[in-house]
């Protein structure tokens, strides 16, 4: 069967609040300050809000429901996307054809979470059943450690080094001193990349995203609605999500995207060349690596010479993670989920500002997330693009 | 290569002793079943009975046609180290103690891929022996172990704390006078035990035995009367602060079932088999508890020598089978009570002792204190709770697993 | 009216008479007779606190014991043995208080027990006393003296692979204490009987003839050494357990200073 394409749904108004290493502050305080700012942006009153998407790790004891009383909201469309870093691309393909059917006018997408102290260990200590069971217990090495298996092993059968992953963690960091809302504010050099310590070898420091508190957030509408508000908007041309996918391979050297990557590009009507601006999920560089492979623009296996054959910031041939990435940025909880899209959003509308990428008119966004047991299970990818140019 | 352990220095008695802390607790009710296989030494894994696939991580429903009818059975345990990581870092007190802190995938022979603590001696690319063991809390964890490892490879630090080894740990066997009192001596000093400290009641009734203990080195007789509160007291007060492990050999055994047997000679079964194992726990507990994570020489574990028909009783023992029940229980409430510092209780399961006077006249086979000490020193170092030593307890513990109620008609009705 | 308690209460406030106690302390090291292991034995000495001061009892502190009627300085009734099961009041209960005082004498054969574990009290022994001491008196209290208190640990009981050695009395001296029509006999070892008593004619027969008789026993004394021969008064009460073959006793003796 052939997927319908999304027309007649838009993405406006992308917010992210400026995160902070720790806070006293609520998810639903982080949250609320996404949803008020991107309404304001889209000129939507909280009265017109018909439809809401909420995906965050800290809101217990509420779920989004309990949000609903909490901020006076009375949506006609509820959902929760627990999909950790493939929150965004998943949020935003299920509110779109809740909009194209009908069934909602504007959705309201946000994604955010608290940073206590004591916040990330108690979030890995009751992340997943087998988390719990089958991987905690060996270390507490967190995501750190799963991840360190998962570049030996990917090391050794495609032979990226550590100077591979570097490039993509330094060019990051150059992206982000274009951010002024970045948590990481010096630059990297390879050289300190390399001197980074070892966290869990061979994942090094700067390999390692900063857990934050932040929020982020989209609106979605009518496109005839959104040109009524005068808005700057971006069409969807295509998307794919998988969870769970090659349960039998013994390690993760793929992501799910190879299961579906090829509707992805039919859907969109073009393939990876035609992409100007490129946002993978990067909570490591060999996920990053991964996905440029997995997406279609290399080879298996040639992810690391893709790397050094390119030019991955802001200004080059390749543009990769242009507000920084979660690696400057910071990771605000399922927040990482949306910090892709909403600045692949900024820069086919030309809204980037200092990260503006010159002529940016289509986006690739990509998510993954959720590392239950010894892989992420969530994988999901989008192409957006610009309109309003 | 593991680097041997060195006799550890003197403790200063300036510094605070090590608080236990415990590696996470925390399982699903499935996980579990990888408690109860390592408890037992054995590496098994879910099985679906519907398709044979064999699942990991535990779960609810199989991972190939979703029955929820999985039986965890033995499996075969060979495997491959498919990647490393050096953890360096981490938020959880008990590995931050002690980083940094080696842990891999491996992919076994039959499938499933495992996250794994790794033996110092393996790393990615070897084939490896998967185990479960206990780990300081109590729970079952996987560690890849070498084909075959080096002499001292129990010396590996990770290996050692899932372990209750003997080596270099001092030792206090409750009962002297008890059969296989001289043999678990001898098998400990063999073991690498730094000394053995045996219980002695009643030493105004002199015994023949005595004099071999006498004189052999590293070893003392100290004043012991599992059912005197005072002389408990006294010797815990006296040694308590250097007894690693505790190995509760006293036993009463008088012949005799329910209807025909002097209670007075139940009480005195239960004075010394369950209410003796008490005592003990009261005088040594705390202070072992306190020691669990108190270097090379820490404290470890309570064993208890059992009599297998603490699971079923025999018709002629009936006052001694109970209070072998009795001891049982109060090992399986110890068992919780050590958990929030990571002491093992292991419980060794016996048949009828080969020279015993009281089980004389019973035919073969019979248990001798040889192998009886081989038993208690081999689930030491596995670190093992539940262990059965000769072919009457294996054969009893297992019937008792499959069907223990089917257990007490065999004893009874005679299945031939 | 001679007030003859009066008497005796100003002498011991004065000191020309004085008590000797001659019971051991109660405590669980205390050894017990041994019986062949198919039968039931006597409990050891076992002290329980209940509460000390604690939250258990915050003002008071008390134990609770296990022992049995024959464990530590202990007193046997006539009920305690086969021969004596018949006697009238031979339960401890049923004794006429009036025989716990009486008048004691007591062989010395400290000297023969210090050269021979399993030195005997025959007739030729008690002939030998009553000849420099006179007749034993008729209900008096007879003590054997051996320092056999003196030991302790294994040396007490004196346990070898042929079964315990220590001293005691023959058959036959049992019965010329019983011509004598004594009141009852003590030792100050574990029993009445020598530590190898099962190989006479009748076996341990102190237990069984004087008990047959209706004669009490004393055994686990100490400091026989501080009585005379003779013109002691012995005080044995034991408790007045319903039904009872004897009890643990404090015997303490009165001399003259």
């Amino acid at each position: 069967m052939t997927r319908l394409p999304y027309d007649g749904v838009v993405l406006t108004a992308p917010v992210s609040v400026p995160y902070e290493r720790y806070t006293n502050e609520s998810a639903h305080w982080w949250i609320a300050r996404a949803l008020r700012e991107a309404l304001k942006k889209a000129s939507v009153t909280p009265q017109e809000l018909d439809g809401l998407s909420v995906s965050s790790f800290t809101l217990a004891p509420d779920t989004p429901v309990g949000l609903t009383q909490h901020f006076g909201i009375s949506p006609r469309w509820l959902d929760t996307v627990p999909m950790g870093g493939a929150s965004g691309v998943a949020a935003m393909r299920r509110a779109a054809r809740a909009v194209q059917c009908g069934d909602v006018d504007v959705v309201a997408c946000v994604a955010g979470d608290t940073n206590r102290i004591d916040s990330f260990r108690n979030l890995l200590s009751a992340f997943s059943r087998f988390s719990m069971d089958a991987t905690f217990p060996y270390g507490f090495g967190g995501p750190n450690a799963s991840f360190a298996l998962l570049q030996d092993a990917y090391c050794h059968t495609y032979g990226a080094t550590r100077e591979d992953f570097g490039k993509i963690a330094v060019s990051q960091r150059a992206n982000a001193l274009h951010n002024p809302h970045a948590i990481m504010k010096k630059p990297l050099s390879l050289a300190q990349y390399m001197a980074g310590r070892m966290i869990s070898d061979p994942i090094s420091l700067f390999d390692c995203v900063m857990p934050c508190a932040g929020s982020e957030a989209f609106v979605m509408m009518r496109e005839e609605m959104a040109v009524a508000k005068g808005l700057p908007y971006a069409r969807i041309s295509a998307t794919i999500e998988r969870t769970n996918a090659f349960p039998d391979d013994p390690m993760q050297l793929r992501g799910g995207w190879v299961v579906d990557i090829e509707e992805l590009w039919d859907m969109a009507g073009h393939g990876p060349d035609a992409i100007d601006v490129l946002q993978t999920y990067d909570d490591y560089p060999v996920i990053c690596m991964m996905q440029f492979e997995d997406l279609g623009f290399c080879a298996k296996g040639e992810g690391a010479e893709f790397v050094r054959r390119h030019d991955l910031t802001i200004g080059g041939g390749f543009p990769h993670n242009t507000s920084g990435g979660q690696l400057s940025v910071g990771q605000a909880g399922a927040a990482g989920g949306y910090l892709g899209l909403v600045e692949a959003i900024r820069q086919v509308t030309c809204t980037a500002g200092p990260t503006q990428v010159e002529g940016a008119k289509r986006a690739a966004v990509s998510g993954f997330g959720v590392i239950n047991y010894d892989r992420g299970l969530c994988s999901a990818a989008a192409v957006i693009e610009g309109v309003n140019r | 290569m593991t680097t041997p352990l060195t006799l550890p220095p003197k403790k200063d008695p300036q510094k605070r002793t090590k608080v236990p802390v415990l590696p996470p607790v925390a399982r699903s009710r499935a996980a579990l079943g990888l408690g109860v296989m390592a408890a037992q030494g054995r590496f098994g894994l879910q099985v679906c009975s519907e398709c044979a696939a064999i699942q990991y991580p535990p779960r609810d429903a199989c991972v190939k046609c979703m029955s929820e009818d999985l039986a965890w059975q033995d499996v075969d345990p060979t495997g491959k180290v498919m990647a490393e990581t050096t953890i360096r870092v981490s938020p959880e007190p008990y590995f931050r103690e002690r980083m940094p802190w080696r842990m891999g995938a491996v992919q076994l022979a039959v499938g499933p891929t495992l996250n794994c603590h790794l033996h110092g001696e393996i790393g990615r690319g070897d084939a490896v022996r998967m185990a479960l063991k206990l780990d300081k809390a109590g729970q079952g964890v996987l560690i890849a172990l070498p084909l075959k490892g080096s002499d001292v490879m129990q010396d590996d630090p990770v290996l050692r704390a899932m372990s209750c080894d003997p080596k270099h740990r001092r030792i206090l066997i409750s009962d002297a006078r008890a059969p296989m009192a001289l043999a678990l001596t001898q098998a400990m000093l063999s073991a690498g035990a730094a000394h053995v400290f045996l219980g002695e009641p009643e030493a105004w009734l002199s015994w023949p035995e005595r004099a071999e203990l006498e004189g052999m080195e590293n070893v003392s007789i100290m004043p012991l009367d599992v059912t005197d509160v005072s002389s408990v007291a006294k010797l815990a007060a006296e040694i308590g602060g250097k007894v690693d492990i505790l190995i509760n050999t006293a036993s009463y055994v008088r012949v005799g079932g329910i209807m025909d047997n002097d209670t007075s000679f139940a009480s005195n079964s239960f004075e010394v088999n369950a209410l003796g194992l008490m005592r003990l726990a009261q005088g040594f507990g705390r202070a072992m508890s306190g020691r669990v994570q108190d270097g090379i020489n820490s404290a470890a574990a309570f064993v208890n020598i059992l009599s297998v028909r603490a699971l079923s009783p025999d018709a002629n023992y009936g006052a001694f089978g109970a209070s072998q029940a009795a001891a049982r229980s109060i090992s399986q409430s110890l068992r919780a009570e050590f958990q929030s510092s990571g002491m093992r209780m292991m419980n060794v399961y016996i048949g009828p002792i080969e020279g015993d006077a009281w089980f004389q006249p019973l035919p073969p086979p019979k248990v001798t204190p040889n192998a009886i000490a081989r038993s208690v020193v081999s689930g030491l170092v596995d670190g093992l709770e539940e262990v059965t030593c000769g072919d009457i307890a294996r054969d009893v513990y297992a019937r008792w697993q499959a069907d223990a109620l089917l257990l007490e008609r065999e004893m009874t009705g005679g299945g031939s | 009216m001679r007030d003859v308690i009066a008497n005796v209460a100003e002498a011991l406030a004065e000191g020309s008479a004085r008590i000797v106690d001659l019971t051991h302390t109660l405590d669980p090291d205390f050894p017990v007779i041994i019986l062949p292991p198919e039968f039931g034995q006597c409990a050891r000495f076992r002290m329980e606190e209940v509460s000390a001061y604690d939250h258990r009892g915050p003002a008071w502190k008390w134990h609770k014991l296990t022992l049995n009627e024959h464990t530590g300085t202990h007193f046997d009734a006539p009920s305690h043995w086969v021969s004596g099961k018949d006697v009238p009041n031979g339960d401890v209960d049923e004794i006429d208080p009036s025989v716990f005082v009486g008048p004691v004498v007591v062989i010395d054969c400290s000297a023969g027990a210090a050269e021979d574990v399993d030195f005997e009290l025959t007739p030729d022994v008690i002939l030998a006393w009553e000849a420099e001491h006179g007749e034993i008196p008729a209900d008096a209290w007879v003590l054997m003296r051996t320092d056999w208190s003196k030991r302790s640990g294994a040396q007490y009981l004196n346990m070898a692979e042929d079964g315990p050695h220590s001293p005691g009395p023959t058959p036959d001296a049992i019965r010329l204490l019983l011509e004598r029509d004594i009141r009852g006999f003590g030792t100050e070892t574990v029993g009445t009987d020598a530590g190898q008593g099962s190989h006479y004619v009748p076996p341990y027969p102190a237990h069984y003839l004087l008990h047959g008789a209706g004669k009490f026993g004393l055994q686990c004394l100490c400091n026989l050494d501080q009585l005379p021969a003779i013109g002691a008064l012995l005080i044995a009460p034991p408790l007045k357990i319903k039904g009872g073959t004897g009890s643990p006793t404090r015997v303490l003796a009165m001399v003259n200073t």
